[in-house]
């Protein structure tokens, strides 16, 4: 674990404040977190279990939770089901499970996963536009590329999977058209003009007339434009084949965080992707993703971390990014990587159950204490939590369909 | 007299959204986009002790002579949000979504309705429809659209796919013993394979069994295939026939389908949509309901509405002044695109031709005749007036129920809860109390066994 100070001259910059968030999944990130005391394993499929994680970071004013999601069982194999019966199996619509529990919250973001190799780009605006409108504000939506032959036997109508780079490119596609089609409202399109008898200005609705490889849309959505404009859009830098999907669709893209060189590398390479690729007017958040056990002491975090590996039989993280220690030196690691270019960070609780609380209850406080995060919500909308503008249609003010 | 046992009826609440129900101008009426009306809503639905809240889906804005129609509601939220949404703030009622058998994937509907059903403790139902237009598959990435012939094959099928999904837990599977370390009992469940004309696949369903087993299932066509349709799979119809002499004659005709499928009548509820207009009394609900209908039929809808049938521009006519005596354009309707009302017409001629008739015999105007043929005002009168048509409705088996479409957003069903639902309380033909959690139970619907593994 790279454990260094970080040099006097960034000290500053650590401590500008960051933006936290963190990644639900099942019990947590560890296959054995489902056997962790308190986990409640035969509630992972209820709304009180999902409104009780989120209530928690919320509580830890953390800027959003993502959930993890698959069109396929989990499994420890890319090839598919791998016949195990000794962890999580089985989860709930990460769209709905976001939708449940916008009602019970107020300031936190709500970004569900969205896998785009498989799903309709008409019915994923839709969703996350209404995500946004039951949410007030609070949408995002986690682009998933899926390159597995046996999730594609799930819908059928393709032989095989796309070669990598084309999966993301239909993938940035895919988002295409989702931002197109929440700007093919104007914000004001619903006038209600009683005089003329006009529910709608129809020069305020547009045809989106999207040609692509893979798809072709006409538009407009359904659905009126969402209230932030353009709920906040993510991606995973899993692979480099994803740089070029988060340097040109992404508000936000998540980087592995194993050390500082590395996420100084990926951080250099998708700003200079964006420059030329992308949106390069419009800010990129970069969050380092890492998985996390916190104890108070760093030998305890270690132990059952351990104890979990010994539980599920094989040690954990391999080719992850892990942090396995005391919330104070994962403050102290944070600050250092933020000084690589990265603007917050996503954490994945190890184990709910204990690490989650460990976020919220300690890592936060400790982050406070150094100025280095909010004390409050300080906005009501996911994009203005992580500063970014609310943008006009791109539409507005053309003549229309 | 009969002694036979007073029927229960059941009672939902469609929001009212994009149709010409819904008087947008009236200083009442609210947003039916905000989530704070579908709570307003949702609550006094539960309150009642209503079955279950209803959304219909169009998947396209309706376009009128190439351009967007805008002169009634447009503009909708996504079902399965919404309805997740307001499972948080509701505990009984029922959350039915519509959702296109053609536009979709089963493997991802299934996973959508299971998940609806688990987060709210049992209460998701799919009204299964059909619509295969090219016009709106234009908004799909395959294009997807059907032939007209295809609709229902497709939508048996996807049925058919989905309730194998359903099945491929049968909830027993979990386990989650945290000392033995065992998750799941059985490492082949979910397991599935479905092979069709319409859909090939197989895999592992990710969502284990729902509290309700598989959700309620409705259908909402009309046509000799969608009734035998809804014989064979649906637990429920939305239908559109409201009236004594129509509603029985649905009604009769389609439970006679059922034996054919092994099923007995009670297994399919048959609830038309139905509008209603209270008043103190019954005139001056029928005062109200006629100023409803000049408000849901101004001159320009009578026009457009028109079109729906000529096919053709005829924005040129007065709607104060007599019907057009040219014919219908023939052919493929061009003219309105993305309205459901516009199947109706299977003969333009012969309807165009019966609308004259009856304007010279009556002496009415375009809009008069419009507001004459769209009547869908089902119950107008005093609450004391509605409950007893509601029952006698119900008791002489031309529905088992209706499905409440109020002009009004969101505020439109509060007068209905508040005076009707007492009345019909009173008269022992509706709940005072939800006996059940579910909407199975609501329905009196039993929970489906998993049907024996295909594998
Ligand atoms: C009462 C009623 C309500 C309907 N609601 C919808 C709807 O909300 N969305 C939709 O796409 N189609 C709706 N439909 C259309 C049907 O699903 C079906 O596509 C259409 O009626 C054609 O099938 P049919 O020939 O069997 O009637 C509705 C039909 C009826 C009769």
């Amino acid at each position: 674990m790279p454990a260094s100070p970080p040099p006097a001259a960034s000290r500053a910059a650590a401590s500008a404040p960051l933006h936290l968030a963190v990644a639900l999944d099942g019990a947590g990130r560890h296959p054995a977190a489902w056997r962790e005391p308190g986990a409640r394993p035969g509630e992972l499929l209820t709304a009180r279990y999902w409104a009780d994680a989120v209530a928690e970071a919320e509580a830890g004013l953390l800027d959003f939770v993502s959930f993890d999601d698959a069109l396929t069982l989990q499994s420890s194999s890319p090839d598919g089901p791998d016949g195990r019966t000794d962890q999580v199996r089985g989860r709930l619509d990460a769209v709905l499970t976001a939708a449940r529990v916008a009602p019970l919250t107020r300031h936190i973001g709500l970004v569900p996963t969205v896998t785009a190799t498989h799903t309709e780009p008409f019915h994923i605006s839709k969703a996350i536009a209404t995500l946004d409108h039951v949410s007030r504000g609070r949408a995002g939506l986690d682009v998933r590329v899926s390159q597995t032959a046996h999730e594609l036997r799930h819908f059928g109508r393709r032989a095989a999977a796309l070669p990598e780079d084309e999966a993301y490119e239909e993938a940035a596609d895919h988002v295409e058209v989702v931002r197109r089609l929440w700007d093919s409202w104007d914000d004001d399109a619903e006038i209600r003009d009683v005089a003329t008898g006009r529910f709608v200005d129809r020069d305020k609705l547009h045809h989106i007339d999207f040609e692509g490889r893979h798809f072709s849309v006409r538009g407009p959505s359904i659905t009126p434009r969402p209230p932030q404009g353009q709920p906040l859009v993510t991606a995973a830098a899993a692979t480099r084949a994803a740089y070029g999907l988060i340097a040109r669709s992404a508000d936000a893209g998540y980087v592995p965080a194993h050390d500082t060189d590395a996420v100084r590398a990926a951080v250099a390479e998708i700003r200079r992707a964006r420059e030329t690729a992308g949106p390069a007017a419009e800010p990129l958040h970069l969050f380092g993703d890492l998985t996390v056990f916190l104890d108070e002491d760093a030998p305890a975090a270690h132990a059952r971390r351990e104890r979990l590996d010994a539980l599920a039989g094989t040690p954990y993280g391999d080719g992850e990014a892990v942090f396995t220690g005391t919330p104070a030196q994962l403050a102290d690691l944070l600050q250092d990587w933020r000084t690589a270019g990265l603007t917050g960070f996503r954490l994945r609780p190890g184990g709910i159950s204990h690490d989650l609380p460990a976020i919220t209850r300690a890592l936060v406080p400790e982050l406070q204490r150094r100025g280095a995060f909010r004390r409050a919500y300080e906005a009501d909308t996911l994009r203005a939590l992580l500063g970014l503008a609310r943008p006009a249609g791109r539409y507005a003010a053309q003549p229309a369909a | 007299m009969s002694t036979k046992p007073l029927k229960q009826i059941h009672l939902a609440a469609h929001f009212p959204g994009v149709n010409n129900t819904t008087v947008w101008s009236d200083p009442a009426a609210g947003s039916h986009i905000d989530f704070d009306s579908f709570v307003h809503f949702a609550r006094t639905a539960e309150r009642a002790r209503f079955d279950f809240l209803f959304l219909a889906e169009g998947l396209r804005l309706r376009e009128q002579g190439g351009r967007i129609y805008d002169l009634d509601v447009v503009g909708r939220p996504d079902t399965f949000t919404v309805l997740a949404a307001l499972a948080a703030v509701t505990e009984r009622l029922g959350l039915t979504g519509t959702i296109n058998s053609t536009f979709n994937e089963p493997y991802e509907v299934a996973r959508q309705f299971a998940s609806l059903d688990h987060l709210s403790a049992g209460r998701a139902a799919w009204n299964v429809v059909t619509s295969w237009d090219a016009f709106t598959g234009e908004n799909f990435r395959r294009g997807g659209f059907l032939p007209r012939e295809e609709r229902y094959s497709r939508a048996k099928e996807f049925l058919a796919a989905a309730t194998g999904l359903f099945d491929s837990w049968d909830g027993t599977e979990i386990v989650a013993d945290p000392v033995s370390g065992t998750f799941l009992r059985d490492a082949r469940a979910g397991a599935f394979t479905h092979c069709g004309p319409h859909f090939d696949i197989e895999g592992h369903f990710n969502v284990p069994r729902s509290p309700q087993g598989r959700p309620v299932v409705f259908q909402a066509g009309d046509s000799d295939e969608g009734r035998e349709f809804a014989a064979a799979r649906a637990d429920a119809i939305f239908g559109r026939y409201g009236t004594l002499d129509e509603g029985r004659a649905f009604y009769a005709d389609v439970k006679r389908r059922l034996p054919r499928y092994g099923r007995t009548p009670d297994q399919l509820k048959i609830l038309p949509a139905a509008t209603f207009v209270l008043g103190d009394t019954d005139a001056e609900a029928h005062e109200t309901a006629h100023e409803v209908r000049r408000l849901q039929v101004s001159g320009q809808t009578a026009i457009r509405y028109l079109e729906h049938v000529w096919n053709r521009d005829l924005s040129a006519y007065d709607p104060d002044g007599p019907l057009p005596e040219t014919d219908p354009e023939p052919g493929e309707n061009t003219i309105a695109l993305g309205r459901a009302s516009v199947r109706q017409f299977r003969d333009p001629r012969e309807t165009a031709r019966q609308w004259r008739e009856l304007a010279r015999a009556k002496n009415l105007s375009i809009r008069e005749l419009v507001i004459a043929t769209t009547a869908r005002q089902t119950f107008v009168g005093s609450a004391a007036t509605v409950a007893r048509a509601i029952d006698d409705l119900v008791q002489a088996d031309a529905a088992d129920g209706f499905i409440l479409v109020p002009h009004i957003t969101p505020g439109g069903l509060d007068v209905f809860a508040d005076t009707v639902v007492p009345l019909l309380q009173e008269r022992g033909v509706f709940r005072t109390e939800y006996e059940g959690t579910t909407l199975r139970d609501h329905l009196g619907l039993s929970v489906p066994a998993p049907a024996p593994s295909g594998l």
